[in-house]
């Protein structure tokens, strides 16, 4: 027998023939169909039960109100919670995409010691009790003669945790308790020296028929953004009137009525130049000015310096356009002028926020409906003081590392801005222990590298982070925090809200990893130091602390994620425990100042002849710059105009483009540089940003996080330095000098 | 250049063809044979993996124990929505101790009781995920039996080992044990045919409740 071609064909043909007559056929193109609808890498959604769970979204201030679906232990999709107060069943594009930071790859999911060198990310995963006796013995250490050299950095200091690592501060012997500086610091002082008292600053918004805004992003994420948004809808709706007042085209201004575009730093002169215009048109309401105001004729006096004209030349702003905006504003029922550049998360020029909060006591719309209302903190934390050894006694008495309640600066709780220039011009670091929770200093604080060259200096650093951020990066130690989703948190009044609130952020779902809630960390850590700071916390752990610091609100927190304080507008009578008992146009802690004008500009970094252009940042709702980076989701909705594959864009009008010695396209690639720091960009030409001067957006640029944020853009806080305010020593730099350079494509 | 060579050997090979008609055939039949054994035989063999539940159950054993049959322990949510396979919250009020002498009992216990573990069950009836199916318009509305569609699993001692397609992923009762998808009983089969089959009989209204779209919106969303 011999096989040949013949046969093997007829081999394959009775093969062909045979297969036909199986099922292989049908079934494999059904299995490959099912295959391919359904790729198995594909993720399936859970099944499961479904249910619900109120809390309350700790990411930025505005602590919104959240509802957040689970299908069983998932958390599968996070949504507004009705009947919140300011937020009311909404949610903002962060708060929704949080649950990618709750499953993130970069949540530090045990505690953590550092074993490479810093920052290289090289780390041994240790147990709990190794890494809280690992603390509390450099700090014990740390304690007999350098007390005061252990430094805590929070994000805000509202809060019982925040108030727990202060409290342990305080019984360890240390002052120098920090936060993250924001618009609401400059707010507060504002509103300590023109109404005496100790409150924070909010906003009637909803009630008020003409925003006047100095820069303040009302749709770009400005003060509780979910409510912003509400409320600027609700003023279109009514007919209401917005200005917005920027020197760069943003989405507030887009959609404002009118928008002003001032020079970039003379914010302030254009509301004395306001203020002018409305009282020499005697347009002020009488009988607040009268009756319940003093300094009135010392602040008309320094106004004569601020004629439109004047003003119109600083600001380039047309003298007649100034004058009818005084007139519109002060004709208003209720008018309202608010700051804060952008999303307020720099503290800004003091005499900025004071020149605009005198134009709303102008019209009288101080403490009244539609106007700016001083709100006392909620008060429920009264834990009694600790009791002090010597140790402790001596340490709190101790000069604050960044000078904050000094001599210069008397006014001011907290200077965190000033804290690395302190560091690295020492010869020794002040800090030796640094302990950082709900804080990214590292990227957040302006002038990125001297932040980095400060933390070289400080010999041990702990991060409470939940995510590996760039500051947690750099810590010798994590204790990592539960994530927002899986702890409890009490949430002080969300920032601008014009009535007291307590929230209480719970549980969604039980923790993922062997993680600590901070303030049961930091009760562990003040057992271990033993002696009066173990007795100063006398709670066996956070919880037992946080019910029965909350007392009697606990259960209704617990019901309904939140307790409303009984708060009526308060008014003029009695509202002002300034010196003179008045609201005080002009303070005297302005004083020291008197051979200036006594308010004050903020002139950019950087001399004119290198540095030709001004660089100054913006925010985006799109873009998170507190100290919780982007989750994918978010970044994804970043427009090429912002962020162009790595490379940061930046706005130039094209006027300038053209103006330099070489011509740039729009899109081409430049060198960007400041005195601060250099980096590769590309440009973006616009007629929203006035010739001369350049916007970034800031948000972007992390070194820490995941591939889909990480390398992304460049950091603005790595091109600007800080700028002290005269008066408040908090961070009032607005922007900076700059120039472009051609790079070869 | 041809010779004389080259022709004897252009016969010989023709003779041989005429002389291989046979083996032609005999080849054709080999092929034929082999194929269809394959297909028939071989082919189900390595398409489906087989899978060892984690422990055996006896459903006819529980059935004795409980009032309301299957949906004793495969019920619907207060939503509406169905439950599916029990979850170990319902087993623990009587398995928190080891019940009987059986050693899957033993192991349920102490490796899913006590600690606190779901039993990774695998689902012989999961459709793959762009199926919409309700158990509730079909068990209350339309008052079907499980048995239908599941056959009379409630009265087995033991499970039976789960074959799963190596290309889909899918259990081997979606396409139904027949590989040439022929079936006796209701529940031989779960593929859209069969969903069909019976929706075309009973009249069922012929668009999606939630989309209004009709035909492939019923099911697929
Ligand atoms: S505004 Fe802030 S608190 Fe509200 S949802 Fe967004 S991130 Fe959360």
């Amino acid at each position: 027998m011999k096989i040949d071609r013949r046969s093997f064909l007829s081999f394959v043909i009775g093969g062909a023939a045979g297969t036909a007559l199986t099922p292989l056929p049908w079934k494999l193109t059904d299995d490959l169909s099912i295959w391919t609808q359904m790729w198995p890498w594909t993720p399936v959604p859970q099944d499961g039960e479904v249910s619900y769970v109120n809390s309350v979204c700790t990411l930025c201030p505005a602590g919104c109100g959240i509802s957040v679906r689970k299908v069983d232990d998932r958390a599968v999709k996070i949504e507004g919670m009705a009947g919140y107060p300011g937020s009311n069943g909404n949610a903002c594009i962060l708060g929704m995409a949080g649950l990618q930071l709750l499953y993130s790859p970069t949540r530090v999911k045990t505690p953590l010691k550092r074993v490479g060198n810093r920052g290289e990310g090289k780390w041994k995963a240790i147990s709990w009790d190794d890494a809280i006796s690992e603390v509390a013995g450099k700090l014990g250490e740390l304690r007999k003669d350098q007390s005061s050299a252990v430094a805590g950095i929070v994000g805000s200091d509202r809060g019982t945790v925040p108030q727990l690592l202060k409290r342990l501060l305080t019984a360890y012997g240390s002052p120098n308790f920090m936060c993250s500086p924001s618009m609401d610091d400059s707010y507060a002082l504002t509103l300590k020296l023109m109404h005496g008292v100790s409150a924070s600053a909010g906003f009637d918004i909803e009630n008020a028929n003409f925003v006047l805004s100095f820069g303040s992003g009302i749709i770009e994420g400005w003060g509780s953004s979910v409510r912003m948004f509400k409320a600027n809808s609700a003023l279109k709706d009514k007919k209401g009137k917005m200005v917005q007042i920027e020197p760069r085209l943003s989405n507030t201004a887009a959609k404002a009525d009118q928008w002003v575009p001032v020079r970039p730093g003379t914010e302030t002169v254009f509301a004395l130049g306001l203020a002018y215009v409305i009282i020499q048109e005697s347009l002020y309401n009488k009988d607040f000015v009268e009756n319940y105001t003093a300094e009135f004729d010392a602040f008309r006096q320094m106004l004569d310096a601020y004629s439109p004209d004047k003003v119109a030349e600083i600001t380039g702003i047309d003298a007649e356009a100034i004058t009818t905006l005084a007139k519109a504003f002060a004709g208003a029922s209720n008018p309202l002028a608010v700051c804060g550049r952008g999303q307020g998360t720099t503290p800004g020029s003091l005499h900025e926020f004071m020149a605009v909060h005198a134009l709303n006591a102008l019209v009288g719309n101080i403490n009244k409906k539609g106007g700016v209302w001083a709100v006392p903190a909620p008060d429920y934390i009264q834990w009694p003081d600790p009791e002090l050894d010597d140790i402790a006694q001596k340490g709190i008495q101790t000069a604050r590392a960044d000078g904050a309640g000094s001599e210069k600066y008397p006014h001011t709780a907290s200077l965190l801005n000033r804290l690395p220039e302190v560091i690295n011009s020492a010869a020794q670091s002040p800090v030796q222990a640094l302990l950082v929770s709900g804080a990214n200093p590292l990227y957040a604080l302006p002038d990125s590298k001297a932040v980095k060259k400060a933390f070289d200096k400080i010999p041990f650093i702990v991060s409470f982070s939940s995510q590996m951020d760039e500051t947690a990066q750099y810590a010798d130690i994590i204790l990592p925090n539960h994530a927002y989703l899986e702890r409890y948190q009490d949430v002080p009044t969300p920032t601008g809200l014009q009535t007291p609130l307590t929230g209480l952020s719970k549980p969604v779902l039980d923790p993922l990893f062997d993680t600590k809630h901070t303030g049961d960390a930091i009760i562990m850590i003040a057992k271990a130091l033993e002696g009066n700071i173990a007795a100063a916390f006398p709670w066996d752990n956070y919880e037992v602390c946080l019910s029965e610091t909350l007392g009697d609100k606990w259960d209704a927190l617990v019901e309904n994620g939140f307790v409303a304080q009984d708060f009526q507008e308060p008014g003029w009578e009695g509202a002002f425990t300034t010196p003179s008992g008045k609201f005080e146009f002009v303070s005297k802690a302005c004083a020291a100042e008197s051979d200036k004008p006594v308010f004050s500009s903020v002139t950019p970094e950087g001399d004119e002849k290198t540095y030709p252009l001004i660089l100054i940042p913006y925010d985006s709702m799109r873009l998170s710059n507190g100290f919780i980076g982007n989750p994918p989701f978010l970044t994804k909705t970043v427009e090429d105009t912002v962020l162009k594959g790595n490379d940061i864009v930046v706005e130039i009008n094209p006027a300038t483009a053209k103006d330099r010695l070489f011509s740039l396209n729009d899109g081409a690639p430049a060198m960007l540089s400041t005195p601060r720091g250099e980096v590769r960009v590309r440009v973006h030409l616009s007629d929203g940003i006035m010739p001369g001067f350049m916007a970034m957006a800031r948000g972007l640029g992390h070194t820490a996080y995941d591939d889909y944020l990480a390398g992304k853009g460049a950091n603005f806080n790595e091109l600007i330095g800080p700028a002290e305010d005269p008066v408040s020593g908090l961070d009032s730099a607005w922007g900076i000098r700059a120039k472009l350079t051609n790079v070869p494509i | 250049m041809s010779t004389s060579d080259d022709l004897k050997t252009k016969k010989d090979s023709v003779e041989a063809g005429d002389g291989s008609g046979g083996f032609i055939i005999l080849f054709f039949i080999i092929g034929l044979v082999a194929s269809l054994i394959s297909g028939w035989l071989l082919f189900p063999k390595l398409l489906y993996s087989e899978k060892k539940q984690p422990i055996d159950f006896n459903h006819a054993l529980h059935m004795e124990l409980v009032d309301e049959g299957c949906e004793s322990c495969h019920f619907f949510r207060e939503d509406g929505t169905y439950a599916g396979v029990p979850k170990l919250a319902q087993c623990i009020d009587c398995h928190e101790e080891v019940q009987g002498e059986s050693p899957d009992e033993a192991t349920f216990v102490e490796e899913y009781v006590t600690k606190g573990r779901e039993v990774p069950w695998l689902i012989y009836s999961q459709q793959p995920d762009c199926v919409f199916f309700s158990h509730v318009a079909h068990v209350k509305g339309a008052g079907m039996d499980c048995a239908t569609c599941h056959g009379p699993i409630g009265e087995s001692t033991s499970l039976k080992v789960y074959e799963e397609n190596r290309i889909t992923g899918y259990s081997r009762d979606i396409w139904g044990k027949n590989i040439s998808g022929i079936k006796k009983h209701t529940w031989d089969r779960m593929k859209m045919d069969d969903c069909a089959e019976c929706h075309v009989k009973n009249g069922v209204n012929q668009s999606s409740v939630q989309t209004g779209k009709g035909a492939c919106f019923v099911c697929h969303k």
